[in-house]
This record gives structure tokens, sequence and C-alpha cells, in this order.
């Protein structure tokens, strides 16, 4: 399997969400994907396909809030990034930490440092500060000095 | 409803190099519950990489953490490597797998004896850590400190390993060769660590999966899982080695892991010094003009697994993005896994097997009965329990009276 056979393969099944495939190099591909179909993708890669979730990584640009859900496939040494772009005004995407642990405290981070909801999370309780900062301060996004 | 005692351990603890907070729910010995509270030690680098050059940045993740100075910037390198699409030299490849390995040789080394201690055999804690030091003068010599070394930079490395040092280095190898048989023969043979530690922890494959655990922790529990051989980087591809496996996922399987990866470390700082041979002597970085737009995922195998940076790049002198996953980020959770119930005394154990990655500060543990508030049991009572449970095996087993 190399990462043509991957990315035709993903192609295949959510071809009606996929708004962008960036093939850096044989180990490294970014695909961009509609917010809405994460919980299907996330459960294809992770219980189907042997993909282990890495970390996720949420980035506050012009564009919104993005989010790069990073995946390996350790057989191969291939990165896979499921990248979404989120509302700017009201950040929110389907948890998907009922699927893997992995993504429990990654999660958690988000929501308290970036202020994105995580639908249906288990316990989206603050992880880093335990309640000692103020309510709707978000040190990660880019206007906090 | 049984009566439960809180028993935290941390936010200072003896068992942690870094302040965290776990919380036992305990019946009786048996642990019911566990609970942590972190961000004590949460100082905001991610954002502060933000406002630094790629330069400067090398020099911010090397002090993330005290004990794997070299695996930040290793994964920093690989990712910033990948956006400005940058071969370096096989030199370069070399002596950044030598500092790699040489960590990765006085990492486990800490972790046994550290192991040792919290059960007990403040031998194997004196005789792990003082054969440790001569890997540490190895560092300071190849790289004039004991720790963060600043050997990296983007598209090379800051010195060089001159030939005259070599014949030193090889002969302190093949002495820690001679004295890591014997650590790892009084570790695999004892009977009383045996008892404490097989069987211990147990953490089963599916639990890795599930919890995304990576390093020794999931190669102990039969996941063959190393960035070094899948995603192969510096000089891995060009030297012989092999990815060291357990299957019972308890925390001798983590320990006899650790023991062996220690002579694959050495034969691979062999294999590479016969490498640096080969190349031109100062042929150690390339130029680099700067850093494109574009996105890197950089990973590299720490001791206790692997590193994962991002880095996004919009071409200016310094990242608009930096996330850093360390490696016990994913393996502190699996706690939750290896620890309920167990005995308090076996606790200790378990949560240090899998070596959560933090640095010194102080150390404090008390534990209170939680109807009463009253004080039970103090940070070295906690370990005294475990060293007594020790004792006490050591009797049944008779070898001491």
């Amino acid at each position: 399997m190399d990462s043509e056979a991957i990315i035709g393969l993903f192609k295949l099944r959510f071809k009606s969400y996929i708004l962008d495939v960036i093939k850096k190099n044989e180990k490294r591909i970014i695909i961009t994907v509609n917010p809405d179909a994460i919980i299907d993708i996330a459960d294809y890669l992770y219980k189907s396909a042997g993909f282990r979730f890495i970390i996720a990584t949420a980035i506050h640009s012009r564009k919104g809030f993005e989010i790069h859900y990073h995946f390996s496939k350790d057989s191969f040494g291939l990165i896979l990034n499921i990248h979404v772009v989120l509302d700017k005004e009201n950040p929110q995407i389907e948890s998907l930490s009922n699927m893997f642990n992995a993504s429990n405290w990654i999660e958690r981070e988000m929501h308290e440092l970036f202020g994105i909801n995580f639908m249906n999370h288990p316990n989206q309780e603050k992880l880093i500060s335990e309640g000692n900062w103020a309510e709707g301060v978000y040190p990660m996004r880019k206007e906090f000095k | 409803m049984s009566k439960k005692t809180l028993i935290p351990i941390g936010p200072y603890h003896p068992l942690q190099e870094e302040p965290e907070l776990f919380k036992l729910y305990c019946d009786g010995e048996i642990v019911k519950d566990i609970k942590w509270e972190t961000g004590y030690n949460h100082r905001g680098i991610e954002k502060l990489s933000e406002s630094k050059t790629y330069e400067q940045v090398f020099f911010l993740v090397e002090r993330i953490c005290g004990i794997c100075s070299t695996s930040h910037p290793f994964a920093f390198a690989n990712a910033v490597e990948e956006i400005a699409d940058i071969e370096i030299t096989d030199r370069t490849k070399y002596i950044r797998t030598i500092i790699a390995e040489l960590e990765r040789i006085h990492s486990h080394l800490l972790w046994v004896g550290l192991a040792g201690h919290f059960l007990g055999y403040n031998t194997v804690f004196m005789w792990a850590w003082k054969y440790r030091e001569p890997v540490l003068d190895l560092f300071e010599m190849i790289s004039g400190n004991r720790n963060s070394y600043a050997m990296f930079k983007v598209g090379g490395v800051r010195r060089d390993i001159e030939e005259a040092k070599i014949p030193l280095i090889r002969k302190i190898l093949s002495d820690a060769r001679k004295k890591i048989d014997l650590l790892t023969g009084a570790v695999m043979d004892d009977p009383v660590i045996h008892a404490r530690t097989k069987g211990v922890g147990i953490l089963t494959k599916q639990d890795i999966i599930d919890y995304g655990a990576v390093g020794p922790t999931a190669r102990a529990s039969g996941l063959a899982i190393d960035v070094r051989k899948d995603d192969p980087y510096a000089a891995y591809p060009l030297i012989n080695w092999k990815v060291i496996t357990a299957h019972e996922g308890d925390v001798f399987a983590k320990a006899q892991v650790r023991l062996l990866e220690m002579y694959e470390s050495i034969s691979m700082i062999e294999q590479c010094l016969d490498g640096l041979k080969k190349e031109k002597e100062g042929d150690i970085s390339v130029k680099v003009k700067e850093i494109p737009e574009g996105i890197g995922n950089g990973r590299a195998e720490a001791p206790r697994g692997e590193v994962f940076h991002f880095v996004q790049s919009d071409g200016s002198n310094s990242p608009v993005r930096h996330k850093i996953r360390a490696p016990s980020y994913v393996n502190i959770a699996t706690f939750r896994k290896s620890c309920i119930g167990q005995t308090i005394a076996d606790a200790t154990i378990s949560l240090a097997a899998v070596d959560p990655c933090y640095c010194c500060t102080e150390r404090m543990a008390v534990v209170y009965d939680m109807n009463s508030g009253e004080k039970i049991m103090n940070a070295n009572e906690l370990i005294n329990e475990s060293v007594r449970m020790t004792n006490e095996l050591k009797k049944t087993i008779k070898l001491q009276k």
C-alpha cells in the first residue's frame, strides 16, 4: 500500500466531504474535509484502516478556527492530517473521545485554550488551569496578549 | 457504601520530578478510582514559540524537558527541514543519532535507578546513577554541557565530533556495556523484583491502542511501534538495529524493554562512529536561506516514546503555530487502566513504570482521611509502604531473615 492507494481509498468513501487534498511527499498527506464528517472519517481511520491518533492541533487564523487531526499509519510511517475549518464566531465540532481515549485530553485542552466546543465530549472540564483562569479568556487565540 | 480514602500523590512528590496531582480513591488498600490535575507546570511554550525566530526556538524547546533535551529539538528540526525541504549531510545524520542514543542510555539508566528506589532497592538506584555519570561526561566532552546540549540547528548541528575524541567515546561505551550487563543481571534475576513487578500495572495491547500510548510503554505490550523504524530519520536507516518488544504489558516487561534497548543504543552509536570515519570532517551543516510558507509534521523517538512537533510557517522568520506533543501526554492517561484495582503499594511503581517525564522541584505528598480530614501518611511513609511490601516478599522468599 502506498500513499496514492490510501488517498484513493479515502476519496472513494468520503468523496462528497473532501474539499482539498495535498500530498506533500510519500509520507505526508493533508486532506481538508467538511467538519460534519469528522466522526465517520475518524471511525474509518481508527477502526478499519489501522491509523493511530497522534494528537490534534488547533490554529486561530484569518479563516477562523482550524483543527489538524494528526493520524499515523505506523506500518508505513505516514502522517495523515485531517484538516477542518470551523466557524469564526461559534467554533464547535463533534468530539472523538467516545471512540478512543487518546483524544480526551487534547480536546479538553483545545476547549480551554481556544474556546472550541467539542460536542458530546464525555467530560469537557478544564485540563490545565482547574478553574483558576477567568471564564471566556482564551490564551491561545491571536488577540490574546 | 464502603468508606473510600483519598490519597493525593502530588502536586509535589518524590515519585514525579514535576508537579502534577493524582488523586487515588482507595477502599482499604485497593485503588478504586483515579483522577488527576495537570497544569502546575504549564509554561505556555507553544505561545512563546510564536514570538521566537526558528534559531531561537531550538533553545526554547530544549528546555521543555531536562532529561530528553535532544528529542524536542530533533523533532522540531525534522518538522522545519520538512517545510523547507532541506537535505542534511550524512555527517550531521550520524552526529544527531549519536546524541539521541546517548540520551536514551542516560534516560533509561535514570529510570532503572528510580524504579529501584521505589521498590526499596536503593543499591540499584546507586548503581544505575553511578553508571549514568560517564555518559553525562561524554555529553560534556562532545557538546560542552552535561545537559541541554544545544547541538541542533536548522540544517545541521553546532559542534562536530572530532576524530581524536572517538577512542575515548568507544572506551566509555564498552565500559557502559559491562555495567549494564551487571545491572540487567541484578534486575532480571532477582526473585523479589519479579514478585513486585510481574503482573503489576498491566496494560493490554487494546489499552495501548485506545489511549494512543507510545514508546517503551507500547512496546512492552507487544505493539512494535518505533518512529526510528516506522518513519526513519537521521542515520537510523543507515545502521543495523532492532526494535525491542515484550508482550506481558506489566512493569517487568517495561523494565525489560528499557534495559535491552540500552544495548541497541550502544551498538547504534558504535556504528555511527564507524560512519563518521567515512565522512569528511567539518561538513556538519547546510546553508539555509529561508523557511518558506507551509506546514511540517516532525517526529522523533524520545526515550519515552514519540515526540511530535507540528509547525506552520507563513514565510517569515518565526512559526505561526507550533504544536508540541510529548510522549508522556498520552502515556500518563493510561494510569486509569494500570492503577485501578491495584494496591497502594503497587500504585507507586505502576505510575513510575511509564516514566512520567517531569523536572525536579519540591517534593511533598500527604494522605488524608476523606471523612475526618486527618493526616494519615506523608511522602516517605508512602514510599515506606512500598518498601515494606518488598521486605515482606524478601522474607517470604527467604532472602532476608
